[in-house]
């Protein structure tokens, strides 16, 4: 959503007569519409002002400083904060490289349709379809039990990092792609070999929408529960190493509101740290992406 | 002159091993997806040979712990819910993708769009928490405990809203002007160029993105396990508990082991080829549309 693409098409609907022919068909569309927008502007208000509500009554300082005690019922949230950080850090450690060098493959070496670029780009796609739990169950599989991880951060983070990976290669992708071609060609007439082109010149010219896909790519991960419940596990102690299982937030307001009786007001409270993290990540990526005016992709991953 | 064969020799080297590493890396994209597919054949395969394929729809019912394995009530939760989501998040999603094309003021339907994102960032476990709280104490006025089969399809419906909305709105707005100002120019009003000229050839888009809400319904898993009951019965009304395949991998996955743990794996199987299909159906239509 550059501003530009936005200011090219804008405007050119506002000339449309409300209504004409058909006069009373138009007229009950346009009220139609506008309370169809109502009613989803009306549920996401809904569920952002009653959680936020709910959560802010609890939230202190000490809610984010304090270790969980009696099953999460009492305490804060401190260990479970340390755990999402260690698992988000180990799956951006793997997935951010290889979504690079990915993203590097498909935009620069085989933009157009060769065998291979289309296999990888099918993959992607496929990745990015497969379910949440569907992860969990190859997570635990694959890293905990074949790889004899365990229930760990370590297990945890490289599931997470599967699950992103497609989407954070496709607005690497688009970063990379963006770069004008007269940069490549300016870079061709001063005799650069390829790669010099790519690691000093397109690479750098991306990096600001890249870091945005980043960050988007945090928030896919903040808010992921089913792939981490039986690979990172959820045990609430301090987490001497990635080696131990840790709880993610989100993990943790599940097993609130699910599993422990009156867990419910401080799964609110930590529903509302998730929301404001996301909504505080979200932002950060609008920023970056409005600062370097390239077209990424929306939060939810819709292919634009 | 051996300065420079030297330098060129470098950067031989350079290009060799970048172009090695990304082409590495793009394959590791194919391997996950191969890795996920042998992983799960693998666990499932022994549910698959020890256990008749037409147990999963003839036995008593699902009681994995007296070796009964009938996944009929739980695919049937599934089903019924994303077509319920669809159903109701399909047109609503148009609507609002109309709404901010066509009918919204300019700064409106931006500010609209920035809520419609928001509301798709909002995770799942969030959604759940929220419907287990606020909607079913609602809908526990209509009898039951509120977590039932209704919940969870508006919960789920409220989830790929927005898929369906971004999408369809990123489809309309890809409609050439020409095509608009043409509509316009024949005296059509808003509401039968948007209905007669834009939605149609928006068609493909606007069908790839209902397809991808479809395979976020079925995947979806948090949201569901929270507020829809969770009992493993084909329900008898919109208010019966319903227990759908994700959560019951969730509720089952901590204490399984052997054959139902394989089941368990054999239902994500299961999962996985749907959505594929899903994906690769959506490309299809998508194609053909492109060719027409």
């Amino acid at each position: 959503m550059t501003p530009e693409t936005e200011d090219s098409n804008s405007e050119r609907e506002s000339f449309l007569p409300l209504t004409g022919k058909g006069r009373f068909s138009g007229a009950v569309s346009t009220v139609g519409l506008w309370l169809c927008a109502a009613v989803v502007v009306g549920l996401l208000g809904w569920v952002l002002f009653d959680i936020l509500r709910g959560g802010f009554s609890q939230l202190t300082w000490e809610f984010l400083s304090v270790e969980p005690e009696d099953a999460g019922r009492a305490g804060g949230i401190s260990t479970v904060l340390v755990s999402t950080l260690l698992i988000l850090a180990v799956a951006l450690a793997v997935a951010v490289p290889i979504s690079l060098a990915a993203a590097v493959e498909l935009a620069e070496r085989n933009r157009n349709r060769s065998m291979f670029a289309r296999i990888v780009r099918k993959s992607l796609d496929v990745l990015a379809a497969v379910p949440s739990i569907v992860f969990g169950l190859f997570g635990n599989a694959f890293f905990c039990i074949f790889l004899g991880m365990g229930y760990s951060i370590l297990s945890g983070g490289l599931t997470l990092a599967c699950m992103i990976l497609p989407i954070m290669t496709r607005l690497f992708e688009q970063a990379i792609t963006a770069v004008p071609n007269e940069y490549r060609f300016a870079a061709s007439s001063l005799g650069l070999s390829k790669s010099t082109t790519i690691l000093r010149v397109v690479l750098p010219s991306a990096a600001p929408a890249m870091t945005a896909g980043i960050v988007l790519s945090i928030g896919r991960a903040l808010a992921e529960t089913a792939a981490l419940i039986f690979t990172a596990g959820s045990v609430t102690r301090m987490p001497e190493s990635v080696k131990d299982s840790g709880r993610a937030l989100s993990v943790h307001i599940y097993d609130l509101a699910m599993n422990v009786s009156g867990g419910n007001s401080k799964a609110y409270a930590t529903a509302a740290v998730l929301v404001v993290l996301l909504l505080v990540v979200n932002g950060l990526a609008t920023l970056v992406i409005r600062w370097s005016s390239v077209e990424t992709d929306s939060w939810s991953g819709v292919p634009r | 002159m051996t300065s420079l064969s030297r330098n060129t020799l470098y950067r031989l080297t350079i290009n060799f091993f970048l172009n090695l590493t990304t082409r590495c890396s793009a394959l590791v994209a194919c391997a996950v997806v191969c890795v996920i597919l042998l992983f799960l054949l693998r666990e499932s395969l022994p549910a698959l040979s020890d256990i008749s394929l037409a147990r999963f729809a003839t036995d008593s019912s699902w009681y994995p712990l007296s070796n009964q394995f009938n996944l009929i009530p739980m695919l049937t939760a599934t089903l019924l819910t994303t077509v319920g989501a669809i159903l109701l998040a399909g047109p609503l999603g148009l609507a609002s993708a109309i709404f901010s094309t066509f009918y919204a003021p300019r700064p409106i339907a931006i500010l609209y769009q920035r809520l419609v994102e928001l509301l798709a960032g909002i995770p799942s476990v969030v959604l759940g928490l929220w419907g287990l709280v606020v909607l079913a104490p609602i809908l526990a006025r209509f009898g039951g405990s509120g977590q039932n089969l209704l919940t969870a399809t508006l919960v789920l419906a409220i989830m790929i809203l927005p898929t369906v909305a971004l999408g369809s709105y990123v489809a309309l707005r890809a409609v050439p002007g020409s095509l608009i100002t043409g509509g316009a120019a024949l005296g059509m009003n808003r509401w039968a160029i948007a209905r007669k000229i834009a939605v149609p050839a928006a068609k493909s888009g606007i069908k790839t993105s209902m397809m991808l809400a479809i395979s976020r319904a079925i995947g979806e898993t948090m949201a569901v396990l929270m507020v829809a009951g969770n009992v493993a019965e084909l329900p008898k009304s919109l208010f019966a508990p319903v227990r759908t395949t994700t959560a019951n991998i969730v509720l089952e996955m901590g204490y399984a082991s052997s054959s139902h743990r394989s089941v368990l794996f054999l239902t994500g199987l299961i999962l996985l080829s749907s959505v594929v299909v899903i994906v690769f159906i959506s490309e299809v239509v998508t194609r053909r549309n492109d060719d027409a």
